[in-house]
């Protein structure tokens, strides 16, 4: 156990190392210096600015910089806002996004394995037809349409919820929704054929030879298999929901770390660009440890923990 | 005993019998025909195929039906509601809805293709290269695909619009630059079995009819999962150029998709939500429409499948 | 006396997208406390279809029952609710197929998949079930069953995944067990051992047994009686000796071909040419006519009658009818030097 995380410990700071690598030197590849897009400035000011951000050293030092700066989690002031620095714009950004990215994590899960669940079940059937429809619709309409076609009927014209912002539960019910429904609509394909295809298992057979009622057989033998490819489209998912978050956040004014992120792309901000994308990196290769540490608790077969066995 | 009337003629042994040994053999000769059965009887899959002509048609004869054009500011004429002469109405700047919404389907729909089509060519070769030789070769550039496709793809594409010069060949650049990945790894998967049954054939000394096996059975079979993801490659592209135009990094004006536009209708939503219904509409539909033609299309190919 | 179960005239087709599929027509047999009955056929001639008929376990729809009846014990088992049949299922008569590798719930442990049907059939509290499962697994032969019963099913080799299904199917000591393929996804060592071990069970707990297999080899020394099947009918039933050393259907006698031989190793075994009848529309009269090499005008249009040649054996042919020529067995068919497992 200990080995097996030690070594995919190893591969994410390898995977890490290149990405900050990569973003590093495309950022300096960047058109136009960072206070391009500003009101322009006399060139003494200018070069003092270079000055003081370090942008005049040789870019190997700037890189080796940077790269002792990211471990410390200092990615540098903010060249647009000045006084702020990156790293407490993510603390302070990140909380929003959290909590709408879990709430629609959550969202997705389990209305998804619902919805393929009943799909399964009810297969070529009404209620197959149904899931279905919702299910290719989900992954038809871009979550940034949802967003805007649920702000308008529920915000505007039905004025039911809030419009934007991040106040209350209520402000995050369009947000958690918009995110969820690609996802939802993926997971619901995906746990349809998987439970399609589990029922059609010999085990299910076995249970059933064996007095099982058509719940217990439901239950407790083909669920528990059939939602392993869901849980290893986990990972996947909160890619998802947190690229899904770019634009959500930017749609409903949330002020969270997509938003951000979207801020410092029109602004050029590189130091923010390069802040946020290493942070996400981490939040995504941890994230995905996670899942497949999930993984290997759901499957057996899988073996993360040391124990006896022949495999 | 059942009275059957029975002579000693229906007791002759039938003497001209042929066995049938080989009526299996002939499955497999009209692969390609029996996907189309079933591509056929899929009757949703037939009308993405339908709504998707319409599309390209429209692409080209949008503009001139209506007798507008995309680019024609006229202020005084703004933000009109769909009428006999805008027929899907104007934007802010009163330009033509109509003819704007089929001048942003050639846009979006180039779009998609180019991407599909740039995937699929670098994503053949990459995967044919690693499948054929196999090994270390295939170890390493399979190693340096796994590191890219670990990377969130919509991270890779915006900060690469972020460098780029915007414009549209930006966009597929940057949309194809780690997108080919996903059809890398299924044309090396196909390859390797290619190769894996190619040996088990020539193993079996066939001889002569090994090229025919091969179109017959073995090509089909490794086409079917490339032509599904080229497929679906082309919505998720429509996608991401509407995501990034949302984000403001679209094709830049005069050039206008249905991406674009969306996101330029966003601001007056709440007076003027048509603007934003027929570019959003439309996304949709093509979206909807290639996703039924993938899943049309996999399920054709794939017997097993359900 | 009545017999423990009596197939009759039993029916059951498939509604699928071609058509009706008619996977079985009209099977008769039945079946004695603590015998073995073998059903032998080639892949496709409705064995697995006439044994899950039997629990009831064929998904309805697509398949429907078209005729007939499953008496057992006097009762009509095609006439008892879906609730009924969970008691007798597991209870009165299980099941072990085919594929060891794929009938084992992968993500549960041996020891709750024996216990489940103890803790439901015999009420049994979980320590109970868990104390007997170790009992079961000692008993089909699973060494160090403590520490085995806490494993899951990809840590036992094939043949011991066998014997945990086994020991799942009498865990509540079934009046009958059905064994469909048991044998034909191991190695030939194993599969010795693993009929070995049913026949010893079967001795201690006097279960009555169907064992299904498209291997003559595997019958002799496993079964009492046996009931050759071929598209969809039973064409051809005797006990073993009957079978083995008289047979009268030359499908029977294509089987027996087909068996590999002591004397000549290195002889081609002989498979019987072409292939099984399409069940979607199945001929009208015997279904081997398109394969049998005596085949007579009649046969094509008639299903012959059973004849019966003695109290146990009864074969239907028209090559049996006074009228037909007559013809001996090939000299393939004969048992002689055949090499038979057990
Ligand atoms: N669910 C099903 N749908 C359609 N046809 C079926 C189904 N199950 C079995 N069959 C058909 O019934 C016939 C007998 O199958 P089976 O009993 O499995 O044969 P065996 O076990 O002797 O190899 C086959 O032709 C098969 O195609
Ligand atoms: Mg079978």
């Amino acid at each position: 156990m200990a080995k097996y995380l030690l070594k995919r410990l190893g591969y994410i700071l390898v995977s890490l190392f290149f990405i900050v690598t990569i973003t590093f030197f495309l950022m300096k590849a960047a058109p136009g210096g960072p206070f391009a897009s500003e009101r322009k400035l006399p060139p003494a000011i200018e070069q003092q600015m270079n000055e003081a951000y370090g942008l005049n050293d040789p870019i190997i030092k700037q890189y080796g910089d940077y790269l002792v700066n990211v471990v410390k989690f200092d990615f540098g002031p903010s060249f647009k806002y000045t006084g702020q620095e990156v790293s407490d714009i993510i603390k302070r950004s990140f909380p929003y996004s959290l909590i709408l990215g879990l709430e629609a994590i959550f969202l997705a899960l389990a209305v998804g394995v619902l919805l393929g669940v009943v799909a399964a079940l009810k297969h070529n059937k009404f209620g197959d037809y149904i899931a279905m429809v919702i299910a290719v619709l989900g992954i038809s309409v871009p979550s940034f349409i949802m967003a805007t076609i649920l702000q308008y009927i529920f915000a505007i014209k039905l004025q039911a919820l809030p419009v934007a912002r991040f106040e209350s539960f209520a402000h995050t019910i369009l947000p958690a929704v918009a995110l969820a429904t690609t996802p939802l609509a993926f997971i619901a394909r995906l746990m349809r054929s998987s439970m399609l295809e589990v029922l059609n298992a010999d085990y299910i057979k076995t249970a059933k030879s064996k007095g099982m009622s058509e719940r217990v057989v439901t239950y407790k033998h083909a669920l528990r298999n059939a939602i392993l490819p869901v849980v290893s489209y986990l990972g996947p998912l909160v890619v998802g929901i947190l690229t899904g978050s770019f634009i959500i956040e930017k749609i409903f004014g949330i002020p969270g770390l997509g938003n951000e992120f979207v801020v410092s792309v029109t602004n050029r901000d590189y130091t923010v660009i390069m802040g946020t994308t290493v942070f996400f990196s981490v939040l995504l290769l941890f994230s995905i440890l996670v899942v497949d540490l999930i993984y290997g608790l759901v499957d057996p077969r899988i073996k993360v923990t040391d124990g006896g066995g022949k495999e | 005993m059942e009275q059957l009337k029975l002579n000693n003629a229906d007791f002759e042994p039938i003497s001209d019998k042929k066995f049938d040994t080989e009526k299996i053999a002939g499955e497999s000769t009209s692969y390609w025909k029996d996907a189309w059965r079933r591509f056929r009887k899929n009757k949703l899959a037939l009308a993405g195929v339908v709504i998707i002509i319409l599309l390209g048609i429209m692409s080209f004869a949008g503009g001139p039906i209506s007798g507008q054009n995309y680019y024609q500011n006229d202020l005084m004429n703004a933000n009109q509601k769909p009428s006999a002469e805008h027929w899907f109405g104007t934007d802010n700047l009163g330009r033509d809805v109509f003819a704007r919404t089929w001048y942003g389907a050639k846009i979006s729909l180039f779009i998609g293709l180019m991407a599909a089509l740039i995937d699929l060519i670098i994503g053949i070769i990459w995967g044919a290269v690693a499948g054929f030789f196999g090994g270390k070769v295939d170890e390493y550039m399979m190693r340096i695909a796994d590191i890219l496709y670990g990377v969130p793809y919509l991270l890779v594409v915006i900060l690469l619009m972020v460098i780029m010069p915007p414009g549209l060949w930006t966009l597929i650049i940057a949309m194809t630059i780690t997108g080919w990945i996903n059809m890398a790894r299924i044309v090396r998967g196909q390859v390797m079995q290619l190769r894996s049954e190619e040996y088990v054939m020539a193993s079996q000394s066939l001889g002569a009819s090994n090229s025919r096996l091969l179109f017959r059975h073995l090509v089909p079979n490794t086409m079917g999962p490339i032509l599904v993801t080229l497929t679906l490659t082309i919505p998720s592209a429509i996608f991401t150029e509407a995501f990034l135009s949302f984000l403001g990094l679209g094709v830049p004006a005069p050039l206008a998709s249905w991406g674009t536009m969306s996101s330029d209708a966003l601001g007056s939503l709440q007076y003027y939500p048509f603007q934003l219904f027929f570019p959003a509409f439309f996304i949709c539909l093509t979206m909807l429409a290639f996703n039924v033609i993938g899943d049309g299309m996999r399920d054709a190919l794939d017997p097993k499948g359900r | 006396m009545k017999k423990l179960l009596e197939v009759k005239d039993l029916s059951v087709s498939f509604d699928t997208f071609a058509g009706e599929v008619k996977a079985i027509r009209g099977v008769t047999f039945d079946l004695d406390k603590n015998e073995t009955l073998a059903i032998v056929g080639e892949s496709g001639s409705g064995k697995s279809v006439t044994a899950q008929s039997l629990m009831r376990l064929i998904p309805m729809p697509p398949g429907k029952f078209t005729g007939g009846s499953i008496h057992f014990e006097g009762e009509d088992l095609t006439q008892k609710s879906e609730k009924q049949m969970e008691s007798i299922r597991g209870q009165e008569i299980s099941m072990i197929f085919q594929d060891p590798m794929t009938s084992l719930n992968p993500t549960m442990t041996v020891g709750k998949q024996i216990a489940e049907g103890l803790i439901k059939h015999q009420n049994m509290s979980k320590k109970a079930a868990h104390d007997r499962g170790i009992e079961l697994l000692k008993l089909v032969g699973i060494p160090n069953p403590e520490a085995r019963i806490k494993q899951y099913p990809h840590q036992y080799s094939g043949g011991m995944r066998q014997r945990a299904m086994i020991a799942i199917a009498l865990a509540c000591n079934p009046k009958i067990l059905i064994a469909d393929e048991p044998t034909t996804a191991l190695d030939v060592t194993i599969q010795a051992q693993i009929l070995d071990l049913m026949r010893e069970l079967q001795e201690k707990t006097g279960t009555a047994i169907i064992l299904i297999t498209h291997d003559l080899g595997v019958v002799a020394n496993a079964a009492s009686r046996v009931a050759v099947m071929y598209g969809g009918k039973i064409v051809e039933t005797g006990n073993v000796d009957e079978i083995f050393y008289n047979p009268k259907h030359p499908y029977t006698w294509g089987l027996l071909g087909s068996m590999p031989k002591l004397d000549n190793e290195d002889e081609e075994l002989q498979a019987i040419p072409g292939s099984p009848p399409d069940l979607l529309d199945p001929p009208k009269g015997c279904p081997f006519v398109t394969r049998c090499p005596y085949a007579m005008k009649v046969c094509e249009n008639h299903m012959p009658e059973y004849t019966e040649l003695s109290d146990t054996q009864k074969t239907a042919c028209w090559l049996l009818d006074e009228r037909a020529p007559k013809v001996d067995p090939p000299e393939s068919a004969k048992v002689g030097g055949s090499k038979v497992h057990g």
